[in-house]
């Protein structure tokens, strides 16, 4: 299969007429609030370093106004950089003629808003088939393939609504089954589930990571919230006014936030649910029949322990053979927060 | 003593150009444009004789039609475009009343020249306001331009073209479209430039080209405007076929310009509530076709 990560290498975003001028500035240091106040233009990105890895979610957080739409808009340069490479395939995105990013854009890359933007006039099937609609794609063969979409996104007969008749979710299947209907290698989503409710969020939530079992895309996720990123995220990386603060797997990041900012983030999340056995797992096996898998959550383990009212557990790979133990003190000793970083 | 006496003479009395200095000027400019005329009359007439021949047909064709067959036509236009049995029983009432009072030939020459000039209207004014709506500067160009054709007096641009073409069906239907034109371009530049910011980033990520955004996206989105530029383009067309026709445009507008010159009271009354009639028609019909464009583009909620 082809390697589809993405390599975001020192990139820099300065909002304003004269971005590039003050680059140097930022680099030495100058704030987000000092160069917006003594030179009127707004710092968008500083120094972004991110590996996307191919086939895998990754997901930008931070809070409003840290700069994630804008991060993801340069993977398909819907912003121009100030400077700094985006590279895929061996390709520098920034560097594209018109032609060929236009290209790029039609066959690598397919996006799902925030606030959804399907088009009003259009009915959902045509809504569906709108990119490859562009690429040039036979109406038969556009409608088959929309239709085979809005099916695995769950709006089958839905075909000839209009946007302004479905609700906020539906809306949102559409936006789902109109990115993947391009059959794109790269999937952006920016903040695709903020506009939801909680229940009809978990549910794209599972679809999302359902089709991904199969499509193995490269998803770029954003999202302002740490329930979502860690429950989607393969690699997660943490935006502040325009900075990368941390980025690393969620457990990484639960278990040894860099910051009081990142802190902050984490404090209220369930570390049973995102912590694993392998992380607390000791070499010594638990010496007891209870089998627990790698990569089961403590949670899980703790359930199991209790259920089976033993105090220690084996740790096995997926063929079966023990890597490992686990005690129920040290499952339960990692599940509870620690007081402060 | 009053204050203009007390004045230097300069402040007191405006400096005027010299009287010989200002008619010398008003004659070169003049005598100017009729070289201009004379030279080129020709090579205009020729440019607008397609125009001219469009027009001739189409009236023709309005006048030649049997006015029972002419209802039904009518009529039916109406049911397509606003889909209302009242509307279309409005119409039919309308027409019969007109037809009855002496007026049809008068009307079917003005809906001709309504209709040929709403046509040339939408045929130039729709390219101009998408070129307005991209670019800011072509914007800047256009829109005092449009100012100057809205406020200018049409006595004063009937001179020129009067000069170029003399007394005719073009001149007048020239006449009609330098006062009509402006709604529809400025209508289908701002419907253009209103559509959804985030719309059109979607077709930019999907890699529409500005092609296929401007057909795909753009136009249809600003259609309600868009139409109710024509809607305004076709009102401002009826208002202006009376001053037509003092340039040789006939139909209602002469009739109207007859009663004028002779104070004919009741043929000035008719015939120009003939032209109400008509205005009627054709607004509610286009105003109820442009909601139905609008249907479905109005919020999405979520
Ligand atoms: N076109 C622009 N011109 C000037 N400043 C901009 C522009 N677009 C974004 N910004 C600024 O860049 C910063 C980052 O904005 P961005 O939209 O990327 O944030 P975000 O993390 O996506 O926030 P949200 O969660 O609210 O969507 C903000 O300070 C914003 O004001
Ligand atoms: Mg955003």
């Amino acid at each position: 299969m082809a390697d589809n990560g993405i390599e975001v290498k020192n990139l820099y975003k300065i909002f304003g007429p004269h971005g590039d001028r003050y680059i140097q500035m930022v680099e030495d240091g100058m704030s987000k609030d000092e160069l917006n106040a003594k030179h009127g233009h707004v710092l968008g990105l500083k120094n972004i370093n991110i590996s996307m890895p191919s086939a895998k979610i990754q997901v930008i957080m931070g809070l409003s106004g840290s700069g994630k739409s804008t991060m993801i808009r340069h993977i398909n340069r819907l912003i121009e950089p100030t400077s700094g490479e985006v590279i895929y395939q061996g390709q520098d995105i920034c560097k594209m003629s018109k032609a060929d990013l236009m290209n790029f854009r039609r066959e690598k890359t397919a996006m799902v808003f925030q606030k959804f933007a399907l088009l009003p006039h259009r009915t959902v099937i045509d809504n569906t088939l709108f990119g490859i609609e562009i690429q040039g794609a036979s109406r038969g063969q556009a409608e088959e393939r929309a239709k085979h979409w809005l099916k695995r996104v769950g709006l089958e007969g839905y075909e000839t609504y209009y946007p302004n008749q479905l609700s906020g979710g539906m809306q949102q299947r559409v936006g789902l089954a109109r990115a993947l209907t391009n059959d794109a290698d790269i999937l952006m989503m920016d903040e695709a589930f903020s506009a939801l409710d909680p229940l009809i969020r978990m549910d794209m939530q599972s679809i999302l990571l359902e089709l991904q079992e199969e499509l193995h895309k490269t998803i770029v996720f954003i999202t302002h919230d740490l329930d979502e990123a860690l429950r989607l995220g393969d690699k997660i990386a943490i935006l502040r006014d325009g900075e990368v603060v941390q980025q690393g797997t969620g457990q990484e990041i639960v278990l040894n936030p860099a910051d009081a900012y990142i802190s902050d983030f984490v404090k209220e999340v369930n570390r049973g649910r995102v912590i694993k056995v392998d992380t607390v797992m000791t070499e010594n096996s638990g010496n007891t029949t209870l089998r627990i898998a790698s990569g089961s959550s403590l949670e899980d383990a703790a359930k199991r322990l209790i259920d089976a009212g033993e105090t220690a557990a084996d740790v096995v790979d997926a063929s079966g053979a023990p890597i490992g133990g686990i005690t129920i003190k040290a499952t339960i000793d990692a599940m509870v927060t620690p007081a402060t970083h | 003593m009053s204050l203009k006496e007390m004045l230097p003479d300069v402040l007191a009395e405006f400096p005027k150009m010299g009287r010989a200095d200002l008619r010398d000027f008003k004659k070169g400019i003049d005598e100017t444009f009729r070289v201009f005329t004379r030279e080129n009359g020709e090579a205009i007439e020729n440019f607008f004789y397609p125009l001219k021949m469009f027009m001739v047909w189409f009236e023709k064709l309005l006048l030649a039609t049997p006015w029972p067959l002419m209802i039904v036509v009518l009529c039916l236009l109406v049911w397509l475009g606003a889909r209302s049995i009242t509307m279309v029983i409005m119409t039919a009432v309308a027409l019969f009343l007109i037809g009855y009072l002496g007026m049809w030939d008068d009307t079917m020459r003005t809906l001709a020249l309504v209709s040929v000039s709403t046509f040339v209207c939408i045929a130039i004014g729709i390219p101009v306001g998408i070129l307005m709506a991209k670019s800011d500067r072509t914007q800047a160009v256009i829109v005092p331009i449009l100012d100057i054709m809205q406020t200018i007096p049409a006595f004063v641009y009937l001179i020129p073209v009067l000069m170029l073409l003399g007394i005719g069906k073009v001149p007048g239907l020239i006449a009609v479209c330098i006062y009509a034109i402006p709604p529809v371009v400025r209508l289908t530049d701002l419907g253009i430039r209103l559509v959804d910011k985030d719309v059109l980033e979607a077709a930019d990520a999907f890699g529409a080209s500005p092609t296929q955004k401007m057909f795909k996206v753009q136009l249809p989105l600003a259609l309600p405007n868009l139409f109710a530029g024509v809607n305004q383009t076709i009102m401002m067309a009826l208002a202006m076929v009376v001053v037509a026709s003092l340039i040789g445009a006939h139909g209602l507008g002469s009739q109207v310009l007859k009663a004028v010159n002779n104070q004919y009271l009741t043929l000035g009354m008719m015939n120009g509530l003939a032209i109400v009639a008509i205005a009627i028609v054709f607004d509610r019909v286009s105003q109820k076709f442009g909601k139905r464009l609008q249907k479905h583009s109005e919020t999405i909620h979520g």
